[in-house]
This record gives C-alpha cells, sequence and structure tokens, in this order.
C-alpha cells in the first residue's frame, strides 16, 4: 500500500516538477503515437471505406482477416519489423532500427488494422443508410467514400481514438524496435516497464498515472468535440 | 426548364423482380409516357416501391427489360431524380444538402448557385439554408429532398409515398410543390397508398396488387368506375393482403 500512496506523490511530484527528462519521454511517447496515428488514419480510413463499398471477389474473406488483424500482438509486430529494418534484413540500409521513425512503422502496422476495420463497419453501416439516396443522385462508390467518411466523422473519432489508444499503450513493439535508449527512443510504457523491473515501483506506477491521466484528457476532449457536433448538427 | 421528351418514354417489358424464388413484381408491361402525373396506386405490398426503383434503375429486373425510349436515352440516369418516404440527409447544413447534388450532377458557377437559390426559395426553405440539415422537423427534411430534386431539374422525378410520414399540413405542402415542381415541366411518377392522395395528384393511374399492374386507367375514370374488383375493393377499404 505504500508503494500506491508514493506512487501519487511521485505522479504529482513529476507532474509539478516539470521534470525535462519526463517532458521529453511524455513528448516522444505523443509524437510517436501521433504520428503513427496520422499514418494509419491515411491508410486505414480510405482502405475500410472502399472495402465496404467496393464489390468484389474476397472482399469477405479480407474483412474477417483484417478483423483478425485487430488483435494482433505488439510483440510480433515489433518483431517482425525489427527483422525487416536490422542491418541483415531488406530495409536494412535505411538504418532505422533502434530510432523513434521504426516506432512510427511498428505502432503504424499495429493500429492500422483497427482503424481499417472499424472504419469500414462504419462505412457499411452508413452505406446502408445512404446508398440508395446517394446513387440516385449519381454517385458511384468511389465518389461515395469521401462523402461517407465525412458523414461518420463523429464516429470516426472514436475510432481513431482507439488506434491512438492502442498506440500509446503498447510497450511490446516499441521497445524492441526502438531499444529504450534513454533520450532518444524512451517512451512511456518503455520507462515504465524498466523502472519497474529496476525495482523502483512507486515512480513506474507514477509514469503509469500520468499515463492514464494523458489518456483521459485526450479522450475527454474528443468525447466533448463530439457531443458538441453532434448537437449542432444532428 | 427541363425538355420534356429527352429520356421518354420509359417502357417497361415483361419486367419482373424476384428474390429467393418469391416473385415481387409480375411480368409488368407498361409505357410510361411524358406529361402527366403517374400515380402508382394499390395497398401494402404491393410491390409499388419495388416497381418505382426499378423504373428508376436502382435495382435491376431479374426478367424483362426497363428502358428509355427517348433520343437522350443514354444520358437517362442524369435527367431523372428520386423522392425517398424516408428522406436522406447529410450532415451538413440544407444549402450544402443541395449544393451537394448539383455538384455530383456537373453543375458549377454561377448556374449551380442560382439552382440553389431558387430550389430553396420555391419550396419555403430559403430561411432554413444554413441549419444542419438533419436537426430539420420531418416535413422540413422531405420539402429538402423536394429541392434536392428540384434544383437538378429532372425530366422525370420519382416519388416514393413523400407524405406517408408526415402531418396532413406538411402533407399538403409537400403536394403543393410536387404540383409546382410538375407544373416546370417535369414528368411525376408517384407511389401512394392515400385514396385522398391520388384523387387530387393524379391524372392516371396505376393500380398494383400482389407485383401485377392490375388497371391502369385515367385518374377520372379510376376513380369513377374502376374495371376490375380488385381495385374497386381497396377503394372500398375491403382488400386485405
Amino acid at each position: 500500500m505504500v508503494v500506491v500512496a508514493n506512487a501519487f506523490g511521485e505522479a504529482l511530484h513529476l507532474l509539478t516538477s516539470f521534470d525535462a527528462e519526463l517532458m521529453g519521454i511524455i513528448g516522444l511517447s505523443l509524437q510517436v503515437s501521433l504520428g503513427a496515428l496520422v499514418v494509419a488514419a491515411a491508410i486505414g480510413l480510405p482502405f475500410g471505406a472502399a472495402l465496404a463499398l467496393y464489390e468484389f471477389p474476397g472482399r469477405r474473406p479480407i474483412a474477417v482477416f483484417l478483423n483478425a488483424l485487430m488483435g494482433l500482438p505488439p510483440v510480433v509486430v515489433g518483431l517482425f519489423v525489427y527483422l525487416a529494418l536490422s542491418r541483415a534484413g531488406p530495409f536494412g540500409f535505411f538504418e532505422l532500427l533502434f530510432t523513434p521513425t521504426a516506432m512510427v512503422i511498428a505502432q503504424t502496422i499495429l493500429i492500422t488494422p483497427i482503424i481499417a476495420a472499424l472504419t469500414r463497419q462504419l462505412t457499411e453501416d452508413l452505406w446502408r443508410e445512404y446508398g440508395e439516396q446517394l446513387r440516385s443522385l449519381g454517385s458511384g462508390a468511389g465518389r461515395a467514400i469521401p462523402t461517407l467518411l465525412w458523414d461518420g466523422r463523429y464516429a470516426l473519432v472514436t475510432v481513431l481514438l482507439a488506434g491512438l489508444g492502442r498506440a500509446m499503450a503498447e510497450v511490446g513493439a516499441v521497445i524492441i524496435v526502438g531499444g529504450n535508449i534513454a533520450g532518444y527512443t524512451r517512451v512511456m510504457t518503455t520507462t515504465i516497464a524498466l523502472e519497474t523491473s529496476k525495482g523502483n515501483l512507486s515512480l513506474a506506477l507514477g509514469l503509469g498515472i500520468v499515463l492514464m491521466l494523458l489518456a483521459l484528457i485526450v479522450t475527454a476532449a474528443a468525447y466533448l468535440v463530439r457531443e458538441t457536433a453532434v448537437r449542432q448538427l444532428g | 426548364m427541363a425538355t420534356n421528351n429527352g429520356i421518354q418514354p420509359l417502357h417497361l417489358e415483361q419486367v419482373s423482380y424476384a428474390v429467393r424464388g418469391r416473385t415481387l413484381i409480375d411480368a409488368i408491361d407498361a409505357t410510361i409516357t411524358a406529361g402527366e402525373r403517374t400515380i402508382i396506386l394499390g395497398p401494402n405490398g404491393a410491390g409499388k416501391s419495388l416497381l418505382l426503383r426499378l423504373c428508376h434503375g436502382l435495382i435491376a429486373p431479374t426478367g424483362g427489360r426497363v428502358a428509355w425510349g427517348g433520343p437522350f436515352a443514354r444520358e437517362a440516369r442524369k435527367r431523372q431524380a428520386m423522392v425517398f418516404q424516408r428522406p436522406v440527409m447529410l450532415r451538413r447544413s440544407a444549402a450544402a444538402n443541395i449544393d451537394y447534388a448539383l455538384g455530383l450532377r456537373g453543375f458549377s458557377g454561377a448556374d449551380r448557385k442560382a439552382r440553389l437559390a431558387e430550389a430553396l426559395r420555391n419550396t419555403g426553405l430559403a430561411e432554413l439554408a444554413g441549419r444542419p440539415a438533419r436537426v430539420l422537423s420531418g416535413g422540413e427534411q422531405q420539402r429538402l429532398a423536394l429541392a434536392r430534386a428540384w434544383a437538378l431539374e429532372p425530366e422525370v422525378l420519382f416519388l416514393d409515398e413523400p407524405t406517408a410520414n408526415l402531418d396532413p399540413a406538411a402533407s399538403r405542402e409537400v403536394e403543393r410543390i410536387i404540383g409546382a415542381i410538375h407544373a416546370s415541366g417535369t414528368k411525376i411518377v408517384m407511389t401512394s397508398h392515400d385514396l385522398g392522395q391520388a384523387r387530387r395528384l393524379a391524372d392516371e393511374v396505376l393500380f398494383l396488387h400482389g407485383g401485377r399492374l392490375v388497371e391502369r386507367s385515367p385518374a377520372e375514370a379510376f376513380f369513377e368506375r374502376p374495371r376490375t374488383d380488385t381495385a374497386d375493393a381497396f377503394m372500398r377499404g375491403e382488400l386485405y393482403w
């Protein structure tokens, strides 16, 4: 129990002291995960929508496969990216292993299926509602993609949050491809893992509280934006 | 204004539609010509909406042929519009919903603006232009759906029970707008199960029952002395499905 009590003190201390190292760790966490989110959204949103709107053979199996990929274990993703980026790997010449870029790549791979699969589901439901009207107005599937993504924007915020949450929370992938190098590739989750293994439990727990606080703020902000918009736009 | 004979007439040749062995539309032959307001009348489940969708091209018949016979038949897609029973509005302003449709049909510049303004004015929606479409009342949304269709100045306008979910006042307004659209030169093809409405709007009646075209007559003749027992029973409120 002492650990827990100390942890809150530690968290408070961490947040109020504006410790440069901690701020760097938080900053990198956000940078890596938001970077991954931007790339994953750029791929996952249109891909998910296209999968919902275009009919082609093999569409169902792909959708099922995509759903399965939502449960991709971070360490496995980390391992694959590690192999791909390591000296002997096919992309070794980029020399990206143990850099923040490698961490963005790993998290992008991790969350793109989540965003694509949820977007597909959402767009499919919207198309069922809008399809006849849009086709009547002369819109094909291709033209309907931006229309439906825009009309589903409030729900898609939640989809993006799910992706961001997954990226910020995972440790397995970033620790393998980033290496947890202090001041360079050390993020919140890897720091927590490290401090725990060193026996620094209250510091680890303090960091955990900060991480959860961060998640809460992001989610609450998105929720408020969504609620206000829904109330105004129906 | 819309030209009257670009894509019309619409030929239905032995048009059938079946789902999993159940025939919902049964070998309908008809030619729908320009001009008059055609009302497709019949009880629930007669296949009215389905027939309308077949005519509009939203679904393909499983048997027979739907074909436009006019000189511009190839442009048929772009020269028709449809208003649905439950209007589907995008999450944007009323005006933006009309503008979206105009954009899809390739209108641009001053013409697009003028059409938008005129459609809003003609349907009494000018004051609601900036309001989000989805928070409008049912009647307002249906008027907006009519405005959206009208802005395109279609040669043929299909309407699927456009007043089914509306109160009498809103229905009257919708009927007025349909009359105005017709007066501007657009062919009206509309489904209804409402006898009063059919009497008010129809020039010609296609009476549907059980997926078959049972009777087709000028409106006056149809309501005065229907030629079939089924239509007669329907009007006396004694036709059970």
